[in-house]
């Protein structure tokens, strides 16, 4: 077998960016979470509100500091595996990234230290306000690293010269076609991610009996946020289906397993993609639903992969699986949201083990979401990065050769799994200690001792336990 | 073009590629001293001196980084995948260093091996920054707008003298730090350090500046001929002063001088470097304005660093600030 560097730095790409998107797909919506948490200890002064934000900005921080650590990795990438993709496209792209980077770096070095270690030192005012900018801040991250993808996926604002991109409009490049829509399924994912972890921290919380009325609040917070975003985003997702279906119809046939243009046009429900045969082995199909879904009408056409020529098909096993687990998990979301709300309309939420059991259960069903969402947008945009116009393999670096890119790839795989395993025991042993009242009266100078991550740490243990 | 923005990118760059270097160069320099020295409270002590800024001090790669790419495009996609293993070995030790530096107060049974991690990746990191710049310094093979040599290519002789020497370089920031923030039996062992490191930092120096003009004759003349070598002279002169400074301020127990006189040896020979290359960013193939990204691309993150940039730096100096003072074992400062 010989080592192909395109398909080894496609897996080294996927290894390192799957592992890292866990931590923002967490940490955006947690530090959103914690702005609310502060801002409400700030109106009410209510000590609940204290003990809530501080378990969660502990976690925060660990994951915070591993997303940044992972993220150091990411635009070295573009260099050492994708110098071709850089010398191309960087003139437009390298801004939106840069942006991405800065802003990271910037709550690092800013408003995060004032977060974790200035809860005595500042005001309760200035707190807050920096709490919500750090919450800001991951979102403006969001937007331009989205932005970047969605120039990739959908590119316009640029010219061609001498084979490389230049820019001619900033606003079209960045607001391109597919960001809008990409931003606020993405976003909302990530809402949707971190309450269904805060849901079933709280389920365990309450199922042990520990700090029963914070992990009550967790819940009901959690509950109330997901009945209004998890229906939000079926709709969404619609919404960025049909955009997909507008830019980058060849996308859309690999998720819908469609080889053969057919009118009315049926939808797969699951079978076997076979890429070489061109075909659909085993499949299961409901008549005319495809069109109804994709088309809103009941005899839409839906262009099939033998419409494009077979350099310019995407394989259809990713996307056309990734699409269907995280549309599964979307359902059994709606249905876990919907059971418990009905259980808190009557009254019977926190005595009903089996549901606490089940939103420990579906905790990290977020992050699953996302990586299958990610994979389907991602696969399903080859054989382009930047679509239409450059193939991926003509993007890799050309000094590389298929070993090299083994090696390295052994690397990533070695220290990732060192990495986020320890990592995940650590946020683990955070979530077992539970809120707690001591860091309220931990003394000034155990805050200021001065270890990142530490005073948070040894003045919860040196102040007496409750 | 309305407005040539490659002298201030390139001025930015050099202040982000400096800033790091110093920074958290001596950090790295204190991480693999740690592993020299005995004593738990000593050890901890030696972690508290740079605890409360390490992670901010690292976060200046992904500037330079970033700023690279977007500046200097063409640099960027020719000099990455030449120290393709470098880059990796220094991310990933990176990474590991930051997580040992979380998780060694986490698991205080683990922490030897997290101890070990620690050291283990500044060593690491520091040395693959070393071969970084040696291969710069050495040049690369390009073809075109691609670099054209193989993976290994960094593996010779001057790359890996310069990762060593770096190891040094950084040793000696990091001892002099310990200096600055340590009394006692622990500075004056930092100060011994100190003077080791010294001597081999300027035994490179010396090194590199007989090699590179031996191996350039590009870089050979732009030292030597006339009236070059006139206007250039203060730079090889400054630097020996400072030297022989840096050694007084050793001897004569200064505090905060040393790390100073440190930082300057840094200056100079960044100088040096940058003198012997310019105006090149590839080196011996493109010069800066033929690697720099168009200029609508230059302005738009221009923006947005000129902005940041300053909090950024006056955030930096108020937690150095907050940090003042001796480094203590146990508690914290002051």
């Amino acid at each position: 077998m010989t080592l192909d560097p395109v398909l080894l730095s496609r897996l080294q790409w996927a290894w390192v960016i799957a592992w890292h998107i866990l931590l923002p797909a967490f940490t955006v919506g947690l530090a959103s979470y914690i702005a609310v948490l502060e801002g409400l200890y700030f109106l009410t002064g209510r000590d609940i509100w204290f003990r809530i934000s501080g378990f969660w900005t502990r976690i925060f921080a660990v994951s915070f500091g591993m997303g940044v650590v992972s993220g150091i990795i990411m635009p070295f990438q573009f260099g050492t595996n994708w110098s071709r993709f850089t010398d191309a496209a960087a003139d437009v792209i390298s801004p939106l990234l840069s942006y991405e980077g800065l802003m990271a770096f910037f709550l690092e070095a800013s408003f995060l230290g004032v977060l974790l270690f200035g809860r005595r030192l500042v005001p309760a005012w200035a707190h807050f306000f920096a709490a919500a900018m750090v919450a800001f801040g991951t979102l403006l991250s969001s937007f331009w690293i989205l932005a970047t993808n969605s120039w990739m996926q959908t590119p316009q604002g640029y010219r061609m010269v001498g084979g490389r991109f230049e820019p001619v409009d900033w606003i079209a490049i960045i607001f391109n076609p597919s960001f809008p829509y990409r931003l606020m399924h993405n976003v909302n994912a990530f809402y949707i991610t971190t309450a269904f972890v805060v849901m079933g921290v709280g389920a365990w919380l309450l199922r042990r009996g520990r700090a029963t009325e914070d992990a009550r609040m967790m819940m009901r917070m959690a509950l109330d946020l997901l009945i209004l975003l998890v229906p939000l985003q079926i709709f969404l997702g619609d919404q960025h289906g049909l955009n997909t279906l507008e830019h980058q119809p060849a996308k859309l046939a690999a998720i819908e397993g469609r080889y053969d243009t057919v009118q009315p046009t049926p939808l797969t429900l699951f079978g076997i993609p076979d890429d070489a045969a061109a075909t659909m082995r085993d499949a299961i199909e409901i008549p005319n639903l495809g069109s109804l879904i994709l088309t809103h009408s009941w005899d839409g056409t839906i262009k099939g992969l033998k419409e494009w020529p077979a350099d310019q098909r995407p394989p259809v096993g990713p996307p056309f699986f990734g699409f269907r687990i995280m549309v599964g998990i979307g359902v059994i979301m709606l249905i876990v949201v919907i059971a418990g709300q009905v259980l808190q309309l009557r009254g019977r939420l926190w005595e009903s083990v089996w549901f606490l059991r089940l939103c420990q259960w579906t905790a990290p069903l977020g992050f699953l979401a996302v990586i299958a969402g990610w994979i389907t947008t991602e696969v399903g945009r080859q054989p382009w990065t930047v679509y239409g116009v450059l193939r991926t393999a003509d993007s890799v670096s050309p000094s590389l050769t298929g070993a090299n890119v083994a090696w390295s790839l052994v690397f990533y795989i070695i220290v990732y799994l060192i990495m986020f395993p320890t990592g995940i025991a650590f946020m683990a042993s955070l979530v077992r200690r539970g809120p707690q009242q001591a860091e309220f009266e931990a003394p000034l100078d155990q805050i200021e001792c001065g270890l990142p991550h530490e005073p948070f740490e040894s003045a919860a243990r040196a102040a007496p336990q409750p | 073009m309305p407005f040539d923005l490659v002298p201030l990118w390139t001025i930015l760059l050099g202040f982000a590629v400096f800033y790091y270097v110093v920074f958290d160069g001596f950090d790295l320099g204190v991480g693999m001293l740690y592993s020299l020295v005995r004593g738990d409270t000593a050890r901890a002590t030696v972690m508290n001196s740079i605890a409360p800024v390490w992670d901010g001090n690292e976060t200046w790669l992904i500037f330079g980084g970033l700023g690279l790419l977007t500046a200097f495009p063409l640099a960027f996609a020719i000099i990455i995948p030449a120290v393709y293993f470098p880059i990796l070995m220094m991310l990933l030790a990176l990474v590991f260093r930051g997580v040992a530096f979380e998780f060694r107060f986490k698991h205080p049974a683990l922490r030897r091996i997290w101890d070990g991690a620690f050291c283990g990746g500044s060593l690491v990191a520091t040395f693959a920054q070393g071969v970084v710049l040696g291969s710069l310094i050495q040049g690369f093979k390009v073809d075109g707008r691609e670099f054209s040599g193989t993976s290994f290519d960094w593996l010779a002789p001057f790359p890996l003298a310069i990762g060593l020497a770096l190891v040094f370089g950084y040793g000696l920031l990091g001892a002099t730090w310990l200096v600055f923030k340590t009394e006692g039996e622990l500075q004056d062992w930092a100060r011994r350090t100190a003077t080791i490191c010294l001597l081999a930092v300027l035994i490179a120096i010396a090194g590199v500046s007989i090699w590179t003009p031996l191996a350039h004759p590009d870089v050979a003349r732009r030292w030597f001929s006339w009236p070059n070598i006139a206007l250039l002279s203060p730079v090889p002169i400054v630097t020996a002063l400072i030297a022989l400074g840096e050694w007084e301020a050793l001897r004569r127990r200064h505090e905060l001088t040393p790390f100073l006189g440190a930082v300057a040896l840094f200056l100079m020979s960044f100088v040096g470097i940058a003198i012997s290359l310019w105006p090149m960013i590839v080196p011996y193939h493109y010069t800066l304005w033929q690697a720099a990204s168009s200029a609508s691309t230059q302005a738009f993150l221009l923006i947005g660093t000129l902005f940041l940039l300053p909090i950024i730096l006056m955030y930096t100096a108020w937690s150095y600030w907050v940090f003042r003072g001796k480094a203590r074992g146990t508690g914290g400062y002051r």
